[in-house]
């Protein structure tokens, strides 16, 4: 990589009292790449995500996204400021969709542009419009997400996120809440982002995608980067015992 | 005026022998009203009907008005009939039927809630219908209510000062007398307060490790 | 049952509820500043005002209504608070069961999952933000039952201000008790009133519970 990198993780360090969960973790993703964090539950591979937007700060390293470093040292206001900036750059997207439910799917795709984008309201609807319809949920705009279906709710959480216009999308396991015969719906539109070169860090349990979509792959464990590398090197060829152990643990699992 | 705490200590024996009457007045009504739940919601439940809805509109009264104006109605209305009891008992009587209808309300619903199958396998096994409440399903109701009637229970003491309107010496109309001979109001009412909150302090604690010791018996 | 007898003094009676009404509402009006209040201050990210917070909820869930009452009455005036009676009445009972609403308050607030929470700030929306649009509009729906039972509480909790002379329906039907010698009619008509006005309030809860509940 010789460009500079667009999102710099340097040096990630977190714990929770005695308990080290990211041991100096670095990660550089460059524009346009997408990047797949695989690993056991409990390898720090959310936290690191959530880390990412400063969700769950970092004890200590540095987060940047192009010039700006995420998690600067500031005064409270000034941070509050300064985050609530940051993190209109940087979509993400929950496992278990944290859609609002009291409102719309139209209104939650419009609440935060209009707020703090200073859209209209005539502006805001045909975003909404636009990116429902990017990610096939247009029919379902005045629906309440109590009215969809998982696959659904889940396709309304990135056009939320996508109509902030972020530089960068993270996905904290997009489809582990679903029953399998939803992922693929929630897969392909992840597809299409990535087929539009947008910079994504996605973590995920499936593997399939994860080798079909990503141009890097991460494998964590116990709070560390044990391997990296391009996807068909990891899934087919791994180094690492311990990388070899998971694959394998878990192609049985899946296979079951 | 002023504040003058100075005079607080000369009066502690009298606030102090009025938290013991407090205690008592809380002891005595809560066993009341617990026992009286008990069977307040075995007759809302079970009684026949000529007895139930009467009981049910007694119960809707009782819910729907102020304590005080029940403390009143009992203490003279007692006297009206004749009967002249002591202040103490009509304290007692008055916060121990208040509560004994909350409580019913929680042990109502408590019984409903214990599994139907519960009562089916008691008669199944020859037990009378009565037995079968009395040894089976109202014991386990109680249990699961043990919380929410200690809740209760802690509302009780605070609601316990609204006796010394008809005339309970407990802690408040000691502070009353207090008050009435040296003129400091704001003193006395804050010492009353303090010895209102560590004995409700004292209730929560003891509340807590049952809540906990039930928690740990299931 | 003596019926010429309630006939007669029913009419002071309609008065002493309108008192009680009055009473009722100003005391919720404050109870619901003094909650909301209570609860910003027990959320706050600041340890001292989270202190004060649940200081004022121990205090005042830990002492009896009718004592605070007596203190800022009677004791009021040696600190220079100088209430009539009914203005004592609405700022105790009202400060009192604000102690309740902050439990009642807080409690819808934390209740609302911390993934609504998150999703709100990984937009980019403030603290403030999160609370105001997300946050509230849902916990509004969870408090508003709660809250009535509060409420309910509160308006037969109006009758301590009988023990300070207040002309509502407790202290009337007192009154009329001592020159009648009639408990139970007295109660009985203090009762439907009072009774009538838990069922109204009730029943105006219900629909705005109704009301605004999530589709």
């Amino acid at each position: 990589m010789t460009e500079k990198p667009f999102v710099d993780i340097r040096h990630a360090q977190k714990s929770f009292g005695s308990l080290e969960v990211l041991k100096d973790i670095n990660l550089q993703v460059s524009r346009g790449q997408i990047v797949a964090i695989i690993g056991p539950s409990g390898s720090g591979k959310s936290t690191l995500l959530r880390a990412i937007n400063d969700l769950d700060p970092l004890t200590g390293g540095e987060v940047w996204l192009e010039d700006t470093q995420v998690n600067k040292k500031l005064p409270h206001r000034q941070y509050e400021k300064h985050i609530n900036q940051v993190r209109q750059d940087i979509g993400m997207v929950f496992q278990h969709f944290n859609l609002f439910p009291h409102l719309t799917v139209r209104e939650n795709i419009k609440l935060a542009p209009k707020m703090l984008k200073g859209l209209s309201d005539a502006e805001a609807d045909k975003l909404a419009e636009e990116q429902l319809d990017k990610v096939g949920m247009l029919e379902r705009i005045d629906y309440y997400p109590s009215q969809l279906s998982g696959g659904q709710k889940q396709r309304v959480a990135i056009a939320r996120a996508l109509a902030m216009k972020p530089k960068v999308m993270l996905f904290d396991e997009a489809t582990s809440a679903l029953d399998p015969e939803l992922v693929e719906e929630v897969n392909l539109v992840m597809k299409k982002l990535a087929e539009e070169h947008m910079t994504m860090i996605i973590v995920t349990h499936e593997m399939g995608f994860a080798e079909s979509v990503c141009d890097r792959v991460l494998f964590m464990d116990q709070g560390v980067v044990v391997e990296e590398g391009p996807p068909d090197v990891i899934f087919r060829n791994p180094t690492n015992e311990r990388t070899r152990n998971f694959l394998r643990k878990h192609l049985a699992n899946a296979n079951k | 005026m002023g504040l003058d705490f100075s005079v607080v200590p000369k009066y502690l024996d009298v606030i102090f022998l009025g938290a013991l009457w407090t205690i008592a007045i809380t002891v005595a009504a809560a066993l009341l009203s617990f026992v009286g739940g008990i069977l307040f919601a075995v007759i809302a439940l079970y009684a026949p009907k000529p007895v139930r809805l009467p009981f049910r509109a007694f119960e809707w009264l009782f819910m729907g008005t102020p304590l005080l104006l029940q403390l009143f109605l009992i203490y003279f209305g007692l006297v009206q009939v004749g009967i002249d009891l002591p202040a103490f008992v009509a304290g007692v009587i008055g916060l121990g039927l208040h509560f004994a209808v909350y409580n019913s309300e929680l042990i109502q619903t408590a019984i409903l809630a214990v599994d139907r199958g519960q009562m089916e396998a008691a008669r199944t096994l020859g037990l009378s219908r009565g037995q079968a409440l009395r040894r089976v399903v109202v014991p386990q109701a109680v249990r699961d209510v043990i919380p929410p009637i200690g809740n209760n229970m802690i509302a009780l003491l605070k609601d316990s000062a609204l006796v010394s309107v008809i005339g309970v010496a407990e802690l408040t109309l000691s502070a009353q007398l207090a008050i009435g001979r040296t003129y400091r109001p704001f003193e006395f009412y804050v010492v009353a307060a303090l010895f209102y909150y560590v004995i409700n302090l004292a209730m929560e604690a003891v509340l807590r490790r049952v809540e906990r010791r039930i928690q740990a018996s299931r | 049952m003596d019926i010429e007898l309630i006939l007669k003094v029913y009419p002071y009676f309609i008065e002493a509820a309108w008192v009680t009404i009055q009473l009722s509402v100003l005391t919720t009006l404050l109870g619901l500043t003094c909650g909301a209040l209570g609860a910003a201050a027990r959320l706050s990210r600041l340890a001292v005002v989270r202190f004060l917070g649940a200081a004022y909820v121990s205090f005042f869930r830990g002492t009896p209504a009718l004592i605070q009452l007596f203190l800022l009455y009677f004791g009021g005036p040696q600190i220079g608070i100088q209430l009539d009676a009914f203005e004592a009445g609405v700022i105790g009972l009202g400060v009192n069961i604000g102690a309740y609403m902050t439990e009642t308050i807080r409690g819808g607030i934390i209740a609302i999952d911390k993934g609504q929470r998150e999703a709100a700030r990984t937009l980019g929306m403030s603290r403030w933000q999160a609370m105001r649009y997300v946050i509230l509009p849902q916990a509004a729906r969870l408090m508003i039952r709660p809250l009535g039972v509060n409420i309910n509480a509160l308006i037969k909790g109006t009758a301590l201000v009988a023990a300070i002379s207040v002309v509502e329906l407790t202290y009337t039907a007192q009154r009329f008790i001592g020159s009648t010698y009639k408990p139970f009619e007295m109660f009985l008509i203090s009762g439907i009133l009072y009774m009538a006005i838990i069922y109204v309030t009730g029943r105006g809860i219900a629909w705005l519970d109704r009301r605004v509940r999530i589709v």
